[in-house]
């Protein structure tokens, strides 16, 4: 029995354990917002929040998340609102077919939070100052690919949902 | 021209209608449907070419949690593959008929079981011995004959004005032989089938751009009646041509389901999609070209050379782009194939354009190079007042607006035009351009619309939104026409339980579903106008807000609607002699900066400026995004994706999203995309013309000519890698 938390609630489920986190959502918990493009942690489109972090979730047996929180797309949501990556997903136009897109938003989430902590990247200077550039956001979800060519919107919409952020953060 | 559109709702960047669903995980894709269904574990050939001499189920049916094992010795019977008709959609598509394999990765076997661990575990213990022949495999000029057709309605040869005569008074000629690769579309979403039977009634949930041929096809594959079948895709993952027809997700779903009187879900790994599903073939590429000094072009000759999947008929033709592209005394093409085992050579994204764009429009490049011109100057110089290939006019022709409104927001004329005469640091600066065209096809559709007494309009077609946003361009076709807000508008797509239309595919789903639509408006606005006391030509009443105004007189709808059963009314369409009298094409030119590492050759995209002409846009959000997602395939396909075949064995060694690479973010500068909307009269009733696939024709063009005159090195064999630079 594995016992964690999924979208802020409590989930006990036994499953075979070859079952993935990512087949687990989508064959026994009827959570399908979760994709799968490869199976293989190369597309991106399974991507969860593992307490809290990015994870391809067609890379993490089920059986392993006991005790874990997970966070999906359907758990995004602003109460009965989208939230506001959603939003911004939605006014830059930044998916087509949408199979990606939950994987994308969840990335996007996670990038926003990586770059304000400080994680470096592939793109980031030497002298270490972090900022949300277009380059960045490009680097940080090139591991989500969407083979509709979303991507420029994909960017636009992560700046702007980060530069919101920042901004309701300054106010505070 | 169309009066009554006045631009209230088509044109507007309305939000997808579906965004909301799709940004919250609640769209529900083909494998996603709440049914409790068996799972179905695909068992794949290892060889291209020969005969099953043993298949060994036992040690899978002992497996735990196994239903069955389908082998052509037990399973259901399905017409051999190829029977029942001659469209390659509505073929057969039958599998597991016999032990017959034509290439590496068709299924042999079916494992079922209650969960999709339990399946896949078993489909390893299946064991299969095989009496192997050689197989046919890859291009051979020798052994080619000419195609049948060539895609898009191009004859295999073409044969205007003496090409001999015009290559011998050419002062500067180019004989160039290209290869552009085995390519893959690799839609996001795998393909995926939920199939169940009720007696004899089929019901099918799948990923598919085509509802009527995919019915077709199922009923010759199973021997049963349309009427019988239901197909439903409401939310499409992407299709890119592959998923324009039934494939064996869809097929072995069905076949699981008799073997078990119970719903079979069936998702074809993405491994397994590399081999047993549709890709594009490997073409082999000649084209000559002459010009006399002053930049006049003489003489075009464009032959290929490409391989069919054995009982697929389909020959992509590259040529496409040089039928409508420039003036020239001669044009011929020639285009051979010849049948292998290779798995489904098929339609791709802008089949022929795509490859022709890169190709033709580098060859055009070399020779305009040659002959001392800029490469726009030599396009504008060489622009065609009828069609080059066919003699026929054209129904509208603005590729000269298109260059010369791209070369001055890209600021053409000012770049070093030397190759590799600019550096900054190690990189090398490059500059390219190309033409883009791509034929506007339209086809037959027809629709139904519900107006309902409380106003609310139902529309009902088999159309699909493969991620292009058909949900949202035909809420506002009918919101325009029929002045309702898009909140009371539902569109309900792609159950074959609806009027047929020939779906997403070709750059023809909008122009012929919104114009279906379109008239099955007008006809609903007659009803409503006559039932409103008008009795006027009802192009004169201006149907806006839920009213119904012309001079002094004005009726609410919901007046007329109060009291009534609602309205109903149909439309259709189909190509008239426009299509017929005039060649249609869609239009764009494409400016791009790249930057090449001097050590690594690293190629980076830095800037694209690109410009449409697509005839009316119906929604400038979504046109946008498909013009961007063009420009991202033609940077993939002129610099990564590559599919290598090992021809040992037919199969390829790079099946996956790792060593298969597509373009990702950092392959994409921010692109600038500009239309010009020139509504077209003569494409259909609403003006426009086909955009899925504008932005990919010439786009690799573009980026491989930058890269020349970045590098200085030209490169034949496609796509241009880093290693092919060093």
């Amino acid at each position: 029995m594995t016992s964690l938390t999924i979208n802020g609630k409590a989930v006990e489920l036994e499953v075979d354990p070859r079952t993935t986190l990512l087949d687990a959502l989508r064959e026994h918990l009827k959570l399908t917002g979760s994709k799968k493009g490869c199976d293989h942690g190369q597309c991106g489109a399974c991507t969860v929040l593992l307490d809290g972090e990015r994870v391809n979730s067609c890379l993490v047996l089920f059986a392993g998340c006991d005790g874990q929180d997970v966070t999906t797309i359907e758990g995004l949501k602003d109460g009965d609102e989208l939230g506001a990556m959603q939003r911004a997903f939605v006014s830059h136009d930044a998916f087509q077919c949408g199979y990606c897109t939950p994987g994308q938003i969840c990335s996007a989430v996670a990038t926003l939070k990586e770059v304000e902590r400080g994680d470096a990247s592939a793109v980031t200077a030497d002298d270490g100052d972090i900022h949300l550039t277009r380059l960045e956001v490009q680097e940080r979800m090139s591991g989500n690919i969407c083979r509709c060519g979303a991507y420029n919107n994909i960017v636009d919409a992560v700046m702007e949902t980060g530069g919101a952020a920042l901004q309701t953060e300054a106010a505070e | 021209m169309n009066d009554i559109i006045k631009g209230k709702w088509i044109g507007k960047p309305l939000d997808r209608v579906d965004g909301p669903l799709k940004v919250s995980g609640a769209a529900t894709y083909a494998a996603e449907h709440d049914i409790d269904a068996a799972i179905g574990f695909i068992v794949e050939a290892t060889i291209a070419k020969g005969t099953i001499a043993s298949i060994e189920t036992a040690n899978a049916e002992a497996a735990k949690g196994v239903i069955a094992v389908l082998t052509y010795e037990n399973a259901p019977k399905m017409a051999p593959w190829g029977d029942g008709a001659d469209d390659r959609f509505e073929q057969s598509h039958g599998v597991l008929v016999d032990g017959t394999i034509r290439h590496y990765g068709q299924p042999v076997a079916l494992v079922i079981a209650e969960t999709l661990e339990q399946a896949r575990h078993a489909a390893s213990l299946v064991a299969v011995t095989y009496d192997e022949q050689a197989p046919a495999l890859g291009v051979d000029r020798a052994d080619s004959e000419l195609a049948e057709g060539l895609d898009g309605g191009f004859e295999p040869t073409n044969r205007r004005g003496d090409f001999d005569r015009a290559w011998a008074e050419s002062d500067l000629t180019v004989d160039l032989n290209y290869t552009t690769p085995h390519m893959i579309p690799a839609a996001m979403e795998p393909h995926s089938a939920i199939a169940e039977w009720d007696g004899e009634r089929l019901t099918v949930r799948n990923s598919l751009q085509v509802i009527a041929s995919g019915v077709a096809c199922l009923a010759n594959t199973f021997g049963i009646d349309e009427e019988n079948i239901r197909v439903l895709s409401p939310y499409i993952g992407g299709g890119f041509g592959s998923k324009l027809g039934q494939h064996y997700d869809t097929i072995l779903a069905a076949a699981g389901a008799k073997k078990l009187n119970r719903p079979v879900k069936v998702v074809q790994t993405r491994r397994n999609l590399f081999h047993a599903g549709p890709h594009r073939a490997r073409i082999e590429q000649r084209i000559r070209l002459g010009a006399t000094r002053d930049g006049t072009l003489k003489a075009v000759n464009f032959e290929t050379w490409s391989t069919q999947a054995i009982g697929y008929f389909y020959t992509e033709g590259p040529m496409a782009s040089a039928a409508s592209a420039y003036r020239c005394d001669a044009l011929h093409w020639t285009g051979k194939t010849r049948q292998a085992n290779e798995t489904l050579n098929d339609s791709m994204r802008a089949p022929g354009e795509a490859l022709g764009g890169v190709t033709f429009e580098a060859a055009i490049d070399e020779l305009a190079e040659k002959v001392g011109m800029d490469p726009l100057e030599f396009r504008l110089k060489n622009e065609p007042t009828e069609d080059p290939a066919s003699g026929k006019p054209f129904a509208t022709r603005d590729l000269v607006e298109c260059m010369k409104r791209g070369a001055d927001e890209f600021g053409w004329a000012d770049r070093p035009k030397e190759p590799r005469s600019r550096r900054e640091g190690r990189k090398l600066i490059g500059y390219g351009m190309a033409s883009a065209i791509r034929g506007n096809m339209m086809q037959e559709g027809s629709c139904r619309i519900d107006l309902s007494a409380g106003g609310h309009l139902t529309v009902k077609m088999d159309m699909t939104d493969i991620g292009t946003g058909t949900y949202t361009i035909l809420t506002q076709i009918a919101a325009e026409a029929l002045g309702l807000h898009p909140d009371d508008i539902t569109v309900d797509l792609a159950d074959s339980d609806n009027p047929a239309t020939a779906g997403s595919g070709g750059s023809f789903g909008a122009g012929t579903s919104g114009s279906a639509l379109w008239n099955a408006c007008i006809a609903l606005r007659e009803k409503l106008a006559r039932a409103g006391g008008f009795n006027i030509d009802p192009d004169e009443i201006d149907f806006d807000e839920g009213t119904m105004q012309a001079g002094d007189r004005a009726v609410a709808l919901a007046d007329v609607l109060k009291d009534s059963d609602g309205f109903s009314a149909e439309g259709s369409i189909k190509p008239g002699e426009e299509h017929e009298d005039y060649v249609q094409n869609s239009y764009g030119a494409h400016f791009c900066e790249v930057a090449v590492d001097m050590d690594s050759c690293e190629i980076e995209v830095r800037r694209f400026v690109s410009v449409f002409s697509a005839g009316r846009i119906l929604n400038r959000k979504t046109a946008h995004s498909q013009c961007l997602g063009g420009l991202v395939w033609g940077i993939g396909g002129a610099i990564r994706e590559e599919l290598w075949m090992d021809e040992r064995t037919g199969g390829y060694v790079n099946r996956d999203l790792a060593e298969y690479h597509v373009a990702v973010n950092r392959d994409v500068p921010k692109c600038d995309i500009i239309f010009l909307e020139n509504p077209d009269p003569k494409s259909n009733p609403i003006g426009t013309k086909g955009i899925g696939e504008l932005a990919l024709c010439g786009a690799g063009g573009a980026v491989v000519n930058a890269i020349y005159n970045a590098t200085g090195k030209r490169v034949y064999d496609l796509p241009v890698t880093l290693d092919k630079l060093l």
